[in-house]
């Protein structure tokens, strides 16, 4: 019996998480940024249907979220304008079904080859559209955008989703449906399918599918949940416009997946989470949030490719084959240099960032670790060069150790029939 | 009439030549290595930066020299010291490896250079008019830019066909284990390619940020397009990247050239839904251009004008 029902623990857990978080974070900043992690959530796991699962990498997804969004927010405008009956719940299935729509015609477009060629055609679409945007705006509405309001649509069971918290409850129901959909969608055949073309096109052909038209119906799902997430996004702002749908958005849904791990089903949620909380808070700590971001975003790529999720996942293998204290001796001497760093990476950063970028609007004096220090003398700079050479030489010289105990780790568990 | 076709065909032959000039760079790194430079685009952007900071210092011509060096320099390094190890977790690491240096490149020179665009200037030598036709000058800058591009699609021209080096490289294209196995070592051909490709990027970069605009999104708005010239021309075919930047140069041009709408020609009653794209003239089309051309090129030859390969 238990171990039947144990699959459905961590959907417990996703769902009162899901409830429970505004009760935790009543503040406005924080509902906001809730609502906003549930739409992300739903668009980078509409984006890991093509990156993870299919191994499509595309440059322009955030195409079918935009449009989604401005299809919705077109839609809640004509319902205000004609007084339909349309309720704010379905909207986002408006959204869902642009987002198929143009997923369907783009798709059979970009479909048709896969690899370096995909990508190049993902981002040509991408700028087709978003400088298209440019041109129509009627529908675009120009560098403005468009604007709608929420509370003019017709009731749903009593509520006008005027405050943010009722949003935030929609959002909750509507992501964890979609998370539980795409999830089922990874255990049919035909997510399998996605699996074995992203592994191996040509063996598919041989067992008689045609790689190219699991590639297209993968893509047009994926255009249809970033279709409503896009949707989602239009009730929440109750504004879209065209830099919803630009290269920047695009980039930031790829970091998201890739940041949180593509490997597995949980990592762009992760994602998300981290990236969306990140944009938000960073932004206020420092103005060169997005450098970080890309810096984080190329060591991992260049050092952990599985993500957060999956760099997890291993130590967590590790920890239950009861081996993971042989890791503690190397993590405990390189720990201290990545540390030293980091610290000295982010202390260059901060003051070449006041010195050349801030000082003639701001002074040349900051805070720094709790530090006051000015950017303009010598010293701060050589504690921070000192700090990252330091660090950077030790890593080197430590980070033999440890490849050597994952080695150990890795023979262990092999040896004992879990590898 | 025939003074808009004269100028717009140098216009666009010049900015043809100049995509050429990155076109040519990214097809070669690309059918060596497999390698999609995403960050081609940015080394084009610090070459523009780097030529401004030194004309600023010293003079255009040390810049005009220097400045490529410099880029070239760190596009090897970004090979030695990323790219090298990525190499073996295929194609798509390498992307987003490059992908995430632009990124960082980007928000490096907004940094350090602001995010207006800098006031980089034609030098006074070549700040004249080199000559008058129909009553509308041409300046001698422009001439100059494209003498230089000319200059560097014959050097590449001869390096690649009628030298040693060449002669490698070529062999290296299509057979690296064999090359290597001559005793040829191929990391490093790969590493100078990288960088002569980077340099190459630079010294467009030098050359067109005194005639178009230095800014730090000059990098996020060229780099689409060049992508679309080579994947046109058929991914990994230089003669097609070649043929495609003239094609998307000129079309261009063209398009910006020509300052009326489809109400003008076709009748003032608009199709239903296409009210905006009936008023909008050409001209502010020309953005949207070299896209269209990219999904139609796509829809009746998906492999490129010049591509034979599937993949």
């Amino acid at each position: 019996m238990t171990a039947r029902l144990s699959w459905l623990a961590p959907w417990l857990a996703f769902a009162l998480i899901l409830i429970a978080a505004p009760r935790v974070f009543p503040s406005p900043t924080a509902l906001t940024m809730m609502s906003l992690m549930g739409v992300m959530i739903i668009f980078a796991l509409s984006y890991n249907m093509l990156l993870g699962q299919t191994g499509l990498l595309s440059f322009g997804h955030a195409v079918y979220y935009g449009l989604g969004g401005f299809v919705a927010i077109h839609t809640m405008n004509a319902v205000i304008h004609n007084k339909l009956g349309l309720s704010i719940p379905v909207i986002p299935l408006v959204g869902g079904l642009a987002g198929l729509v143009f997923g369907v015609l783009f798709g059979l477009i970009s479909t048709r080859r896969a690899g370096l060629v995909f990508s190049m055609i993902s981002l040509g679409i991408g700028e087709l559209v978003s400088s298209s945007s440019f041109i129509l705006r009627t529908f675009f509405g120009g560098e403005e955008g468009i604007t709608t309001n929420r509370s003019k649509l017709a009731p749903f069971l009593g509520h006008k989703f005027g405050p943010q918290l009722e949003v935030y409850y929609l959002i909750g129901v509507w992501c964890f449906v979609c998370v539980v959909a795409m999830y089922a969608l990874t255990r049919t055949p035909f997510g399998r399918m996605c699996n074995a073309v992203r592994e191996n096109p040509e063996r598919v052909e041989f067992v008689g599918y045609s790689p190219r038209m699991v590639r297209l119906i993968a893509f047009c799902f994926a255009a249809f949940f970033a279709g409503i997430a896009g949707g989602l996004a239009a009730i929440s702002f109750e504004i879209m416009n065209a830099q919803q749908l630009g290269a920047q958005q695009s980039s930031l849904v790829l970091l998201m997946a890739y940041i949180g791990g593509v490997g597995s089903f949980a990592g762009p949620i992760v994602g998300a989470v981290i990236i969306t909380y990140l944009q938000i808070m960073l932004s206020d700590v420092t103005s060169a949030w997005q450098l970080y971001f890309g810096l984080m975003f190329i060591a991992v790529v260049m050092f952990a490719p599985e993500g957060v999720v999956g760099w997890t996942m291993l130590h967590l293998r590790a920890l239950r084959g009861g081996v993971a204290w042989r890791l503690a001796p190397a993590y405990a001497a390189v720990g201290p240099a990545l540390v030293a760093t980091g610290a000295g990476a982010i202390m260059i950063i901060e003051l070449a960032n006041r010195q050349l970028a801030e000082a003639r609007s701001e002074g040349s004096a900051m805070r720094l670790f709790g530090f006051d220090v000015d950017a303009s003398t010598l010293p701060p700079w050589i504690v921070a060069v000192a700090l990252f050479a330091a660090g950077t030489i030790l890593v080197l010289r430590l980070w033999p150790r440890v490849g050597d105990a994952w080695g150990a780790v890795n023979a262990r568990l092999h040896f004992r029939g879990e590898g | 009439m025939l003074q808009l076709i004269t100028f717009s065909t140098l216009n666009g032959v010049l900015y043809g030549m100049l995509l050429f000039m990155m076109a040519s760079g990214l097809t070669l790194i690309f059918s060596m290595m497999g390698v999609l430079n995403f960050a081609h685009a940015s080394f084009y952007m610090l070459g523009a930066y780097f030529g401004f900071e030194i004309s600023r210092r010293i003079g255009f011509w040390p810049g005009f020299v220097l400045a490529p060096l410099l880029v070239g320099v760190i596009g090897a390094l970004v090979e030695r010291y990323g790219l090298r190890h990525l190499h073996r977790r295929g194609q798509v690491s390498e992307l987003l490896f490059t992908f995430g240096l632009a990124f960082v490149i980007e928000e490096l020179v907004q940094m350090i250079w602001g995010k207006l665009p800098v006031d980089y200037r034609v030098p006074p030598q070549l700040d004249f008019v080199a000559f008058r036709l129909f009553d509308t000058t041409y300046p001698a800058y422009r001439v100059f830019m494209l003498l230089i591009a000319i200059a560097m699609f014959a050097a590449l021209l001869t390096v690649l066909t009628r030298t040693r080096v060449g002669l490698i490289i070529q062999a290296a294209l299509t057979h690296p284990d064999m090359v290597a196995m001559l005793g040829h070592d191929v990391p490093k051909i790969f590493m100078l390619v990288f960088g002569a490709g980077a340099a190459l990027a630079g010294l467009a970069g030098v050359i067109a940020g005194p005639a178009l605009v230095t800014q730090p999104d000059m990098a996020s708005l060229l780099g689409p397009i060049l992508f679309v010239v080579i994947v046109v021309g058929g991914l990994g075919s230089l003669t097609g990247a070649f043929f495609a930047s003239l094609l998307i140069g000129l079309v261009q041009t063209f398009a910006v050239a020509m300052n009326f709408s489809f109400a003008e020609v076709l009748g003032p009653v608009a199709p239903p839904f296409l009210g905006d794209l009936w008023k909008v003239t050409i001209a502010e089309l020309a953005p949207v251009v070299p896209y269209l051309l990219l999904v139609l090129v796509l829809i009746f030859r998906p492999t490129g004008l010049m591509g034979r390969r599937e993949s």
